[in-house]
């Protein structure tokens, strides 16, 4: 009988930590899938951030190293820059890369590094608890937003695709979203298309995945998916900021 | 090999390349500013990598990734700056990565000055990050043993799988003196580093470089095993000189450059017929508490002379045992004791001893 479906191998055996309805799942079998195709899998070395993908580290199925709080790309990095022939990305939600990391972010896309950035973008703190992030939207209600973020008090969201595609340097720059069929696939020929931007040399890039947080959100995870499409696309727009050769 | 005349920080740049080392990631601070800038020239040409990063932060997280992918790596601060590599010095530490860092220290507290000071005494050998760890700390009092110490600095951080600090006050970073490079001695047997993240290609299980350990029982044994490799280092690192300690009345306790001015009062003390030894630590840490067992009945009290208001003498009382009384003589803020100014408080004790 022919085999019509099988686990990549780019992920372990090990079970998630992650919770249900929580969209990391396909994000992190997306990079597997892709680091598999582009047969790149013992030539790559993950990052993995703190937060809820903290444990990344057990789940890709590739050398890994686990950084401090929003310095994954200085981790990668240096990295890259004893192993230029290898594959490094990171994987790092928005209070990791956002929020504390910043300043690491901008300049990993300044430098033009030759890595892969995979954003995770679910507009909130997961792991700790459902804290306000620089992502979270306006009216949204986090344990430290209660009555949900105003503009008076916290700004608007970050919209990092469109911060980073101002910067030469980023190569590649794409939101998706994993909220359908359709769009799930969007996704992954998106992260396809960036670690090929690395494998060519083309400088850095970044795929940013809408992502959903029933727990933190307070939602089932229909409801989440449908929340994500009503509130966060209008926000955040899927869509290409910027590719190699491309002049915006 | 013939002596050449070098400038400090320039010195530690071709010591730590003559070492092996191959990348350098740092951020502009004063007074170290001139061995960041030698590597931008002379790494390169030694198939090597320097890179400016964007702060102190990013930097010692890229000798955090470098170090975890097999390189031989540095950065370099000053006492503001390694305080914000602190953070990446306890994942570094806890990981259990190789690396040297150079601390050419300045006056604090906060912004302090840009001149020579011994107040990141604490910082280096206190962990300085959060958790249980410790730093080889290397102290040299001259260019000629800081350059000799490179060599052993990089041995030893691969060695332990620890990162090692070299620590110079300001005056080692901007001083020139006559230095030899000589042939490196080979003190530690090292292994190849099969942990480290080069890719599988396939052959092996995914290398894993980390420090979280949720588990509270795995992460106390992980401590634990830290705890060992710490107490190897106590029982084998220790370094120290003592100096004119026979008959000594009085001990000082000096490290760095300090401790050539104290070498120098006691010089002239012993022409006024009063004997002064001096223990000079070349590891901050592992303190050289053992060399405390060294000093002569004839003595009847310690001295810590610091380019600080007084922090290593916490350790001279620890090493002292409660056997002798300790005083402390120091200048901070970028002011230098002199040998009158150590002259007057030995006088000031003996006569207070007599």
């Amino acid at each position: 009988m022919a085999i019509v479906f099988q686990k990549t191998k780019g992920l372990t055996d090990k079970q998630t930590h992650y919770c249900p309805g929580c969209t990391h799942g396909i994000i992190h079998r997306l990079v597997a899938e892709v680091l598999e195709e582009l047969d790149v899998l013992g030539e790559s070395i993950g990052v993995a951030p703190v937060g809820c993908s903290v444990l990344a580290y057990d789940y890709f199925n590739c050398d890994m190293h686990e950084a401090s709080h929003g310095r994954a790309p200085a981790v990668a990095t240096g990295i890259k820059r004893v192993h230029p022939d290898k594959v490094v990305f990171t994987y790092q939600g928005d209070g990791d890369l956002a929020s504390i990391g910043t300043a690491e972010i901008v300049h990993v896309a300044h430098r033009g590094e030759k890595i892969t950035t995979i954003f995770v973008n679910n507009a909130i703190y997961g792991m700790t608890g459902g804290q306000m992030a620089p992502t979270t939207l306006i009216g949204q209600r986090a344990t430290t937003a209660p009555l949900g973020r105003t503009v008076e008090h916290s700004g608007m969201p970050l919209r990092v695709s469109e911060m980073l595609a101002t910067i030469d340097g980023a190569a590649f720059v794409e939101r998706v979203s994993v909220d359908t069929p359709a769009n799930i696939r969007k996704a992954k020929k998106a992260i396809k298309e960036a670690f090929q931007c690395q494998l060519e040399g083309k400088g850095f890039s970044i795929v940013e995945v809408l992502s959903t947080c029933p727990t933190n959100w307070g939602m089932t995870p229909i409801d989440a998916i449908k929340w994500l499409q009503d509130n966060m696309i209008p926000y955040y727009p899927i869509g290409n900021f910027r590719r190699p050769g491309e002049v915006k | 090999m013939a002596k050449v005349l070098m400038k400090g920080n320039e010195a530690i740049g071709a010591a730590a390349i003559k070492a092996g080392c191959k990348y350098f990631f740092g951020y502009p601070i004063t007074p170290q500013n001139e061995l960041p800038e030698y590597m931008s020239r002379e790494l390169p040409k030694n198939d090597g990598v320097f890179l400016q990063a964007e702060s102190e932060v990013s930097a010692i997280n890229m000798v955090y990734g470098a170090a975890g992918a097999g390189a031989r790596v540095m950065t370099s601060s000053s006492s503001p700056g390694i305080a914000l590599k602190q953070e990446g010095i306890t994942y570094i530490a806890g990981a259990e990565l190789p690396c040297v860092i150079v601390n050419i220290v300045r006056g604090g507290p906060g912004l302090g000055g840009i001149q020579p000071a011994q107040s990141d005494y604490n910082q280096v050998t206190r962990g300085g990050g959060n958790g249980d760890y410790k730093l080889l700390v290397f102290a040299p009092a001259n260019l000629q043993e800081m350059v000799d110490l490179m060599q052993d600095a990089f041995d030893a951080a691969d060695y332990y799988r620890n990162p090692v600090m070299m620590v110079g006050d300001g005056m080692i970073g901007q001083m020139m003196e006559p230095i030899e490079f000589k042939s490196p001695s080979k003190r530690y047997e090292l292994k190849d580093k099969p942990w480290a993240t080069t890719g599988t290609k396939g052959q092996r299980k995914p290398n894993i470089i980390n420090s979280l350990a949720l588990d509270p029982a795995e992460l106390e044994k992980h401590n634990e095993r830290l705890q060992v490799k710490y107490n190897e280092m106590k029982e084998k690192e220790v370094r120290y000189e003592v100096y004119n300690m026979e008959n000594a009345e009085i001990v000082l306790v000096a490290y760095g450059t300090t401790s050539r001015i104290v070498k120098n009062a006691i010089n002239e003390l012993k022409e006024q017929n009063i004997n002064v030894g001096l223990i000079r630590p070349i590891t901050l840490w592992p303190f050289p508490e053992k060399a405390f067992d060294e000093i002569p009945t004839t003595c009847k009290s310690l001295m810590s002379v610091e380019m600080s208001m007084g922090q290593m003498v916490d350790d001279v009382k620890i090493a002292s045992n409660g056997r002798w009384p300790v005083h402390f003589y120091g200048r901070s803020g970028g002011m230098v004791p002199t040998p009158e100014g150590v002259i007057e408080k030995v006088k000031e004790l003996v006569g207070g001893a007599k």
